[in-house]
Protein backbone atom coordinates (compact mmCIF):
# COMPACT_ATOMS: atom_id res chain seq x y z
CA UNK A 1 0.00 0.00 0.00
CA UNK A 2 1.24 3.50 -1.29
CA UNK A 3 2.51 5.09 2.19
CA UNK A 4 0.22 8.88 3.31
CA UNK A 5 2.41 11.30 3.42
CA UNK A 6 0.43 14.38 5.91
CA UNK A 7 1.13 18.64 5.61
CA UNK A 8 0.92 20.58 8.85
CA UNK A 9 -0.55 23.80 7.73
CA UNK A 10 0.19 26.96 9.53
CA UNK A 11 -2.06 29.77 10.18
CA UNK A 12 -2.62 31.45 7.13
CA UNK A 13 -1.66 28.88 4.65
CA UNK A 14 -3.39 28.12 1.48
CA UNK A 15 -4.89 24.36 1.11
CA UNK A 16 -6.51 23.28 -1.90
CA UNK A 17 -8.41 20.18 -1.36
CA UNK A 18 -8.66 17.69 -4.03
CA UNK A 19 -10.73 14.66 -4.83
CA UNK A 20 -10.36 11.99 -6.78
CA UNK A 21 -11.62 8.50 -8.07
CA UNK A 22 -8.99 6.67 -5.90
CA UNK A 23 -8.54 8.97 -2.92
CA UNK A 24 -8.46 12.49 -1.50
CA UNK A 25 -4.85 14.73 -1.61
CA UNK A 26 -4.11 18.02 0.77
CA UNK A 27 -1.89 20.35 -1.05
CA UNK A 28 -0.65 23.08 1.47
CA UNK A 29 1.33 26.30 0.84
CA UNK A 30 2.02 29.24 2.47
CA UNK A 31 0.50 32.76 1.04
CA UNK A 32 2.50 33.33 -1.72
CA UNK A 33 1.26 30.08 -3.14
CA UNK A 34 4.13 29.43 -5.32
CA UNK A 35 5.26 26.14 -3.94
CA UNK A 36 3.02 23.05 -2.82
CA UNK A 37 3.80 20.32 -0.37
CA UNK A 38 1.09 17.37 -1.08
CA UNK A 39 -0.60 15.32 1.78
CA UNK A 40 -2.45 12.18 0.27
CA UNK A 41 -3.58 9.71 -0.35
CA UNK A 42 -6.13 9.53 2.06
CA UNK A 43 -8.41 6.67 1.88
CA UNK A 44 -6.44 5.17 -0.89
CA UNK A 45 -8.80 2.84 -3.37
CA UNK A 46 -12.05 5.27 -2.14
CA UNK A 47 -13.48 7.63 -4.53
CA UNK A 48 -14.22 11.06 -2.53
CA UNK A 49 -16.13 12.95 -4.47
CA UNK A 50 -17.22 15.53 -1.51
CA UNK A 51 -14.68 17.94 1.02
CA UNK A 52 -14.89 20.58 2.52
CA UNK A 53 -13.32 23.03 5.33
CA UNK A 54 -15.11 24.20 8.00
CA UNK A 55 -13.08 26.80 9.42
CA UNK A 56 -16.17 28.25 11.24
CA UNK A 57 -16.34 28.62 15.42
CA UNK A 58 -12.46 28.31 15.92
CA UNK A 59 -12.70 24.89 13.43
CA UNK A 60 -10.08 23.46 11.50
CA UNK A 61 -11.97 20.80 10.23
CA UNK A 62 -12.13 18.78 6.83
CA UNK A 63 -14.98 16.94 5.48
CA UNK A 64 -14.71 13.52 2.74
CA UNK A 65 -17.33 11.38 2.02
CA UNK A 66 -14.79 8.11 0.68
CA UNK A 67 -16.99 5.71 -1.07
CA UNK A 68 -16.24 1.90 -1.56
CA UNK A 69 -17.64 0.92 -4.72
CA UNK A 70 -18.53 -2.50 -2.72
CA UNK A 71 -19.28 -1.17 0.82
CA UNK A 72 -20.94 2.65 -0.06
CA UNK A 73 -19.97 5.98 1.23
CA UNK A 74 -19.07 7.58 4.33
CA UNK A 75 -18.82 10.58 6.23
CA UNK A 76 -15.35 11.43 7.84
CA UNK A 77 -13.43 14.21 9.38
CA UNK A 78 -10.59 15.33 10.42
CA UNK A 79 -9.29 18.27 12.95
CA UNK A 80 -5.72 17.37 12.43
CA UNK A 81 -5.57 17.90 8.68
CA UNK A 82 -5.92 14.38 8.21
CA UNK A 83 -3.29 12.72 10.47
CA UNK A 84 -6.09 11.13 11.70
CA UNK A 85 -9.96 10.88 10.56
CA UNK A 86 -13.05 10.26 12.57
CA UNK A 87 -14.74 6.70 13.05
CA UNK A 88 -15.84 5.22 9.73
CA UNK A 89 -19.40 5.14 12.07
CA UNK A 90 -19.58 8.39 13.00
CA UNK A 91 -22.19 10.54 11.47
CA UNK A 92 -23.67 8.55 8.63
CA UNK A 93 -26.06 9.53 6.24
CA UNK A 94 -29.25 7.38 5.68
CA UNK A 95 -32.29 7.84 4.42
CA UNK A 96 -35.21 6.83 6.49
CA UNK A 97 -37.24 4.02 6.21
CA UNK A 98 -40.04 4.75 4.89
CA UNK A 99 -38.05 6.58 1.40
CA UNK A 100 -37.22 3.08 0.41
CA UNK A 101 -34.09 4.98 -0.83
CA UNK A 102 -30.30 3.97 -0.13
CA UNK A 103 -27.43 6.83 -0.23
CA UNK A 104 -25.04 6.16 -3.41
CA UNK A 105 -23.19 9.03 -2.88
CA UNK A 106 -22.17 12.21 -1.66
CA UNK A 107 -21.85 15.07 -4.35
CA UNK A 108 -21.49 17.99 -2.26
CA UNK A 109 -20.46 18.97 1.70
CA UNK A 110 -21.83 22.37 2.13
CA UNK A 111 -21.03 24.39 5.97
CA UNK A 112 -23.49 26.76 6.76
CA UNK A 113 -22.96 30.46 7.28
CA UNK A 114 -20.64 31.73 9.91
CA UNK A 115 -23.72 32.72 12.03
CA UNK A 116 -24.46 28.90 12.10
CA UNK A 117 -21.29 27.37 12.83
CA UNK A 118 -23.28 23.79 13.29
CA UNK A 119 -25.46 23.73 10.43
CA UNK A 120 -23.71 22.16 7.39
CA UNK A 121 -26.07 20.40 4.46
CA UNK A 122 -24.64 17.68 2.15
CA UNK A 123 -26.20 16.83 -1.26
CA UNK A 124 -26.43 13.12 -2.18
CA UNK A 125 -27.21 10.46 -4.79
CA UNK A 126 -30.30 9.65 -4.95
CA UNK A 127 -30.81 13.43 -5.55
CA UNK A 128 -31.82 14.71 -1.72
CA UNK A 129 -30.46 17.07 0.56
CA UNK A 130 -29.51 16.43 4.43
CA UNK A 131 -29.04 18.83 6.95
CA UNK A 132 -27.06 18.77 10.45
CA UNK A 133 -27.68 21.06 13.14
CA UNK A 134 -25.32 19.43 15.60
CA UNK A 135 -21.56 19.80 13.63
CA UNK A 136 -22.36 16.55 11.18
CA UNK A 137 -22.57 14.06 14.19
CA UNK A 138 -26.30 13.20 12.94
CA UNK A 139 -27.89 14.17 9.91
CA UNK A 140 -31.77 14.65 8.81
CA UNK A 141 -33.31 14.11 5.17
CA UNK A 142 -34.64 17.69 3.96
CA UNK A 143 -38.56 16.44 3.66
CA UNK A 144 -39.36 19.54 1.58
CA UNK A 145 -37.54 18.57 -1.05
CA UNK A 146 -37.71 15.00 -1.10
CA UNK A 147 -41.26 15.56 -1.08
CA UNK A 148 -41.51 17.71 -4.07
CA UNK A 149 -44.02 16.69 -6.37
CA UNK A 150 -41.67 16.56 -9.73
CA UNK A 151 -38.89 14.45 -8.03
CA UNK A 152 -40.66 11.00 -8.99
CA UNK A 153 -40.21 12.48 -12.48
CA UNK A 154 -36.26 12.96 -12.16
CA UNK A 155 -34.21 11.63 -14.61
CA UNK A 156 -30.46 10.40 -13.79
CA UNK A 157 -27.80 12.52 -16.28
CA UNK A 158 -24.77 10.71 -17.24
CA UNK A 159 -23.31 11.44 -13.63
CA UNK A 160 -26.66 9.57 -11.77
CA UNK A 161 -29.22 11.01 -10.42
CA UNK A 162 -27.24 13.43 -8.16
CA UNK A 163 -27.65 16.57 -6.14
CA UNK A 164 -24.56 18.16 -6.22
CA UNK A 165 -24.60 21.65 -5.71
CA UNK A 166 -25.57 23.41 -2.78
CA UNK A 167 -26.32 27.52 -2.83
CA UNK A 168 -26.43 29.32 0.72
CA UNK A 169 -27.88 32.78 0.43
CA UNK A 170 -25.07 34.61 2.59
CA UNK A 171 -27.78 37.69 3.53
CA UNK A 172 -31.07 35.36 3.74
CA UNK A 173 -31.04 32.46 6.01
CA UNK A 174 -33.96 30.66 4.91
CA UNK A 175 -32.71 30.97 1.10
CA UNK A 176 -31.16 27.87 -0.11
CA UNK A 177 -30.17 26.89 -4.03
CA UNK A 178 -29.60 23.52 -5.29
CA UNK A 179 -28.52 22.07 -8.51
CA UNK A 180 -29.91 18.47 -9.56
CA UNK A 181 -29.29 16.62 -12.74
CA UNK A 182 -31.41 15.93 -14.38
CA UNK A 183 -34.05 18.19 -12.82
CA UNK A 184 -32.91 21.96 -12.58
CA UNK A 185 -32.40 24.45 -9.88
CA UNK A 186 -34.69 24.70 -6.59
CA UNK A 187 -34.86 27.12 -4.66
CA UNK A 188 -36.23 27.57 -1.18
CA UNK A 189 -37.17 30.43 0.51
CA UNK A 190 -38.27 29.09 3.91
CA UNK A 191 -35.48 26.98 4.83
CA UNK A 192 -36.33 23.87 3.12
CA UNK A 193 -40.09 23.86 3.98
CA UNK A 194 -40.42 24.32 0.73
CA UNK A 195 -39.19 24.77 -2.95
CA UNK A 196 -39.93 25.75 -6.34
CA UNK A 197 -37.90 25.73 -9.63
CA UNK A 198 -35.48 28.74 -10.09
CA UNK A 199 -34.94 27.77 -13.92
CA UNK A 200 -36.81 29.72 -16.22
CA UNK A 201 -35.09 30.42 -18.86
CA UNK A 202 -32.88 27.74 -19.45
CA UNK A 203 -32.71 25.03 -21.99
CA UNK A 204 -32.93 21.37 -22.36
CA UNK A 205 -31.25 21.02 -25.49
CA UNK A 206 -31.88 17.59 -25.56
CA UNK A 207 -35.27 17.66 -24.84
CA UNK A 208 -38.16 17.47 -27.40
CA UNK A 209 -39.40 20.60 -25.43
CA UNK A 210 -36.73 23.10 -25.20
CA UNK A 211 -38.33 24.72 -22.06
CA UNK A 212 -39.71 22.20 -19.53
CA UNK A 213 -41.27 22.98 -16.17
CA UNK A 214 -38.49 21.05 -14.58
CA UNK A 215 -35.18 18.75 -16.52
CA UNK A 216 -32.63 21.12 -17.40
CA UNK A 217 -29.56 19.44 -16.74
CA UNK A 218 -27.76 21.69 -14.66
CA UNK A 219 -24.46 21.01 -14.29
CA UNK A 220 -22.83 23.39 -12.03
CA UNK A 221 -24.42 26.89 -10.48
CA UNK A 222 -22.24 29.10 -8.19
CA UNK A 223 -22.56 32.80 -6.98
CA UNK A 224 -20.52 35.64 -5.32
CA UNK A 225 -21.34 36.26 -1.76
CA UNK A 226 -21.52 39.83 -2.28
CA UNK A 227 -23.93 39.85 -4.97
CA UNK A 228 -26.44 37.26 -3.77
CA UNK A 229 -29.04 37.34 -6.01
CA UNK A 230 -26.67 36.56 -9.40
CA UNK A 231 -25.84 33.13 -10.28
CA UNK A 232 -23.77 31.81 -13.20
CA UNK A 233 -24.56 28.45 -14.75
CA UNK A 234 -23.02 25.94 -16.56
CA UNK A 235 -26.00 24.34 -18.26
CA UNK A 236 -25.57 20.65 -20.71
CA UNK A 237 -25.53 22.81 -23.36
CA UNK A 238 -25.62 26.67 -22.29
CA UNK A 239 -24.22 29.05 -20.19
CA UNK A 240 -26.52 31.58 -17.87
CA UNK A 241 -26.68 33.90 -15.42
CA UNK A 242 -29.46 35.29 -13.06
CA UNK A 243 -29.81 38.71 -11.52
CA UNK A 244 -32.58 37.99 -9.71
CA UNK A 245 -32.07 34.78 -7.47
CA UNK A 246 -33.07 32.31 -10.77
CA UNK A 247 -36.32 34.09 -11.31
CA UNK A 248 -34.92 34.60 -14.39
CA UNK A 249 -31.97 33.59 -17.01
CA UNK A 250 -29.90 35.20 -19.64
CA UNK A 251 -27.87 32.97 -22.20
CA UNK A 252 -24.36 34.63 -22.13
CA UNK A 253 -22.32 31.98 -23.92
CA UNK A 254 -20.53 35.01 -25.90
CA UNK A 255 -17.64 34.30 -27.27
CA UNK A 256 -17.26 30.36 -25.95
CA UNK A 257 -15.65 27.88 -28.44
CA UNK A 258 -18.18 25.39 -26.37
CA UNK A 259 -20.94 26.35 -24.42
CA UNK A 260 -20.29 23.01 -23.32
CA UNK A 261 -18.41 22.14 -20.01
CA UNK A 262 -19.09 21.28 -16.09
CA UNK A 263 -16.87 23.31 -13.98
CA UNK A 264 -17.66 26.76 -13.00
CA UNK A 265 -16.34 29.33 -10.26
CA UNK A 266 -16.47 32.86 -9.31
CA UNK A 267 -14.06 35.54 -8.58
CA UNK A 268 -13.67 36.23 -5.10
CA UNK A 269 -14.11 40.00 -4.91
CA UNK A 270 -15.50 40.86 -8.20
CA UNK A 271 -19.24 39.12 -9.07
CA UNK A 272 -18.63 40.32 -12.48
CA UNK A 273 -15.59 37.62 -12.77
CA UNK A 274 -16.07 34.09 -13.43
CA UNK A 275 -14.44 30.98 -14.44
CA UNK A 276 -15.49 27.69 -17.07
CA UNK A 277 -13.68 25.07 -18.81
CA UNK A 278 -15.37 24.64 -22.05
CA UNK A 279 -15.56 20.90 -23.76
CA UNK A 280 -16.05 20.28 -27.00
CA UNK A 281 -19.48 18.42 -26.79
CA UNK A 282 -21.93 15.99 -25.24
CA UNK A 283 -20.10 13.32 -27.63
CA UNK A 284 -16.42 14.76 -26.79
CA UNK A 285 -16.28 15.67 -23.53
CA UNK A 286 -12.68 17.25 -24.12
CA UNK A 287 -11.20 20.22 -24.59
CA UNK A 288 -11.85 21.35 -28.15
CA UNK A 289 -8.93 21.76 -30.55
CA UNK A 290 -6.84 20.21 -28.10
CA UNK A 291 -5.85 23.25 -26.11
CA UNK A 292 -6.73 23.75 -22.33
CA UNK A 293 -8.31 26.58 -21.95
CA UNK A 294 -10.02 28.24 -19.34
CA UNK A 295 -12.36 31.07 -20.33
CA UNK A 296 -13.11 34.28 -17.84
CA UNK A 297 -15.52 36.90 -17.93
CA UNK A 298 -14.51 40.01 -16.22
CA UNK A 299 -17.82 41.98 -17.33
CA UNK A 300 -20.74 39.19 -16.04
CA UNK A 301 -20.50 37.09 -18.91
CA UNK A 302 -21.45 39.85 -22.04
CA UNK A 303 -17.68 38.53 -23.14
CA UNK A 304 -15.06 35.33 -22.44
CA UNK A 305 -11.24 35.45 -22.67
CA UNK A 306 -9.40 32.56 -22.66
CA UNK A 307 -6.76 31.98 -20.45
CA UNK A 308 -3.89 29.69 -21.67
CA UNK A 309 -0.84 31.26 -20.10
CA UNK A 310 1.28 27.88 -18.63
CA UNK A 311 -1.45 25.58 -19.56
CA UNK A 312 -1.36 23.11 -22.80
CA UNK A 313 -2.18 24.16 -26.21
CA UNK A 314 -1.06 21.06 -28.07
CA UNK A 315 -2.38 17.70 -27.86
CA UNK A 316 -4.47 18.33 -24.51
CA UNK A 317 -7.93 16.35 -24.77
CA UNK A 318 -8.42 16.96 -21.18
CA UNK A 319 -11.49 17.14 -18.61
CA UNK A 320 -12.62 19.18 -16.29
CA UNK A 321 -15.61 17.71 -13.76
CA UNK A 322 -18.19 19.77 -12.35
CA UNK A 323 -16.44 20.53 -9.20
CA UNK A 324 -13.30 20.34 -9.79
CA UNK A 325 -12.39 23.99 -10.32
CA UNK A 326 -12.50 26.93 -7.57
CA UNK A 327 -11.18 29.53 -6.73
CA UNK A 328 -9.71 30.75 -3.19
CA UNK A 329 -9.75 34.09 -0.80
CA UNK A 330 -6.69 35.35 -1.22
CA UNK A 331 -6.21 39.14 -2.62
CA UNK A 332 -5.00 38.12 -5.08
CA UNK A 333 -7.53 35.78 -6.60
CA UNK A 334 -5.96 31.84 -6.58
CA UNK A 335 -7.86 29.57 -9.41
CA UNK A 336 -7.48 26.03 -8.88
CA UNK A 337 -8.17 23.01 -11.34
CA UNK A 338 -8.02 19.68 -12.12
CA UNK A 339 -8.47 16.78 -14.79
CA UNK A 340 -9.51 13.71 -15.33
CA UNK A 341 -6.16 12.93 -16.58
CA UNK A 342 -5.27 13.80 -13.18
CA UNK A 343 -3.20 17.07 -13.50
CA UNK A 344 -3.84 19.69 -11.03
CA UNK A 345 -2.84 23.56 -11.85
CA UNK A 346 -2.84 26.72 -10.26
CA UNK A 347 -3.15 30.29 -10.92
CA UNK A 348 -2.34 33.51 -8.15
CA UNK A 349 -3.41 36.16 -10.57
CA UNK A 350 -6.78 35.39 -10.97
CA UNK A 351 -6.44 33.01 -13.99
CA UNK A 352 -3.29 35.15 -16.16
CA UNK A 353 -1.03 33.08 -15.78
CA UNK A 354 -1.00 28.99 -14.71
CA UNK A 355 1.02 26.55 -13.27
CA UNK A 356 0.51 22.84 -12.76
CA UNK A 357 1.23 21.65 -9.12
CA UNK A 358 0.97 18.11 -10.00
CA UNK A 359 -0.01 15.46 -12.60
CA UNK A 360 0.10 11.36 -11.97
CA UNK A 361 -3.07 11.88 -9.67
CA UNK A 362 -5.99 9.58 -10.10
CA UNK A 363 -8.56 11.00 -11.69
CA UNK A 364 -10.06 14.42 -10.34
CA UNK A 365 -13.27 14.82 -9.21
CA UNK A 366 -13.55 17.86 -6.94
CA UNK A 367 -11.25 20.64 -5.78
CA UNK A 368 -12.03 22.98 -3.03
CA UNK A 369 -9.94 25.59 -0.74
CA UNK A 370 -9.24 26.88 2.34
CA UNK A 371 -7.39 29.88 4.13
CA UNK A 372 -6.31 28.32 7.30
CA UNK A 373 -7.23 30.54 10.40
CA UNK A 374 -5.56 29.89 13.72
CA UNK A 375 -7.88 26.98 15.35
CA UNK A 376 -9.69 27.90 18.81
CA UNK A 377 -9.14 24.43 20.32
CA UNK A 378 -11.87 22.01 19.21
CA UNK A 379 -15.31 23.19 18.46
CA UNK A 380 -18.43 20.63 18.76
CA UNK B 1 -24.62 -23.28 17.78
CA UNK B 2 -21.33 -21.49 16.52
CA UNK B 3 -21.49 -19.35 13.51
CA UNK B 4 -17.95 -18.17 11.93
CA UNK B 5 -18.11 -15.33 9.72
CA UNK B 6 -15.22 -14.58 7.33
CA UNK B 7 -14.51 -10.63 7.21
CA UNK B 8 -12.90 -8.91 3.90
CA UNK B 9 -9.74 -7.38 4.46
CA UNK B 10 -11.55 -3.50 3.54
CA UNK B 11 -13.36 -4.26 6.51
CA UNK B 12 -11.34 -5.62 9.39
CA UNK B 13 -11.30 -1.85 10.85
CA UNK B 14 -14.57 -2.85 11.77
CA UNK B 15 -13.38 -5.40 13.67
CA UNK B 16 -10.16 -4.83 15.19
CA UNK B 17 -8.40 -6.56 12.42
CA UNK B 18 -9.85 -9.89 12.84
CA UNK B 19 -10.78 -11.82 10.31
CA UNK B 20 -12.75 -14.46 11.63
CA UNK B 21 -15.26 -13.83 13.83
CA UNK B 22 -17.13 -16.59 15.75
CA UNK B 23 -21.02 -15.81 17.28
CA UNK B 24 -22.28 -18.32 19.29
CA UNK B 25 -26.11 -18.04 19.33
CA UNK B 26 -29.24 -19.89 18.32
CA UNK B 27 -29.98 -18.47 14.63
CA UNK B 28 -32.32 -20.04 11.93
CA UNK B 29 -31.58 -17.40 8.91
CA UNK B 30 -28.67 -15.98 7.75
CA UNK B 31 -30.30 -12.45 8.57
CA UNK B 32 -30.55 -13.85 12.46
CA UNK B 33 -26.72 -14.56 12.23
CA UNK B 34 -25.66 -11.26 10.45
CA UNK B 35 -27.72 -9.32 13.10
CA UNK B 36 -25.16 -11.06 15.67
CA UNK B 37 -22.10 -9.96 13.84
CA UNK B 38 -23.94 -6.58 14.26
CA UNK B 39 -24.45 -6.57 17.81
CA UNK B 40 -20.50 -7.83 18.00
CA UNK B 41 -18.87 -4.85 15.23
CA UNK B 42 -22.68 -2.30 14.76
CA UNK B 43 -20.46 -0.60 11.93
CA UNK B 44 -20.33 -3.72 9.76
CA UNK B 45 -24.29 -3.11 9.24
CA UNK B 46 -24.74 -0.16 7.13
CA UNK B 47 -21.35 -1.71 5.05
CA UNK B 48 -23.30 -4.77 4.19
CA UNK B 49 -26.47 -3.83 3.59
CA UNK B 50 -28.10 -0.91 2.63
CA UNK B 51 -29.87 1.35 4.88
CA UNK B 52 -32.80 -0.56 4.28
CA UNK B 53 -31.78 -3.77 4.63
CA UNK B 54 -31.00 -5.27 1.60
CA UNK B 55 -27.25 -6.37 0.86
CA UNK B 56 -25.23 -4.17 -1.35
CA UNK B 57 -25.17 -5.03 -4.58
CA UNK B 58 -21.79 -5.56 -4.85
CA UNK B 59 -21.04 -7.53 -2.07
CA UNK B 60 -21.70 -11.08 -1.92
CA UNK B 61 -22.62 -13.13 0.67
CA UNK B 62 -21.73 -17.15 0.64
CA UNK B 63 -23.20 -20.08 3.21
CA UNK B 64 -20.21 -22.96 2.82
CA UNK B 65 -19.87 -22.36 -0.89
CA UNK B 66 -23.10 -21.41 -1.85
CA UNK B 67 -23.71 -17.58 -2.48
CA UNK B 68 -27.02 -16.34 -0.56
CA UNK B 69 -28.60 -14.68 -3.69
CA UNK B 70 -29.49 -18.35 -5.13
CA UNK B 71 -30.59 -19.96 -1.69
CA UNK B 72 -33.17 -17.43 -0.66
CA UNK B 73 -31.09 -14.21 0.04
CA UNK B 74 -31.07 -13.26 4.25
CA UNK B 75 -33.96 -15.37 4.57
CA UNK B 76 -31.80 -18.53 3.64
CA UNK B 77 -31.83 -21.36 6.51
CA UNK B 78 -28.53 -22.11 7.90
CA UNK B 79 -27.48 -25.31 10.14
CA UNK B 80 -25.46 -26.35 12.79
CA UNK B 81 -21.45 -24.82 12.94
CA UNK B 82 -22.54 -22.20 9.30
CA UNK B 83 -19.81 -20.23 7.91
CA UNK B 84 -20.72 -17.02 6.38
CA UNK B 85 -18.38 -15.43 4.40
CA UNK B 86 -18.63 -11.71 2.95
CA UNK B 87 -17.30 -10.97 -0.14
CA UNK B 88 -16.69 -8.37 -2.60
CA UNK B 89 -17.64 -8.67 -5.63
CA UNK B 90 -15.31 -8.60 -8.55
CA UNK B 91 -17.27 -8.63 -11.48
CA UNK B 92 -18.20 -5.27 -11.17
CA UNK B 93 -21.78 -6.56 -10.74
CA UNK B 94 -24.17 -5.67 -13.86
CA UNK B 95 -27.17 -7.79 -11.94
CA UNK B 96 -24.97 -7.78 -8.42
CA UNK B 97 -23.38 -11.28 -9.72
Amino acid sequence: MVATRNVTPKDGDALVMVGTMKGAFLFRSNASRARWERGGPYFPGSAVYAMAYDGRAGRQRLWAAPESFHFGAVMRSSDDFGKTWSEEEAGAIRFPEDTGASMKRVWQIAPARAEEPDVLYAGVEPAALFESHDGGKKWSLVRGLWDHPHRPQWQPGGGGMCLHTVLLDPGRRERIHVAISTAGVYRTDDGGRSWRTAHKGVRAQFLPNKHPEFGQCVHKIARHPSRPDRLYLQNHWGLYRTDDAGDSWKDVANGVPSDFGFAMAVHPHDPDTAYIVPLESDEFRCTPEGRLRVYRTRDAGQSWQPLTRGLPQKDALETVLRDALATDGFEKAGVYFGTRSGKLFASRDSGTSWTRITDGLPPVVCVKTATVAKGRGRAK
Amino acid sequence: MTVTFRIPGPLLSFTGGRHVVEAEAVVATVEEALAQLWRLYPGLRDRILTEQGQVRPHVNVFVGADSIRDTGGLATPIGERAEIAIIPAVSGGVGGR
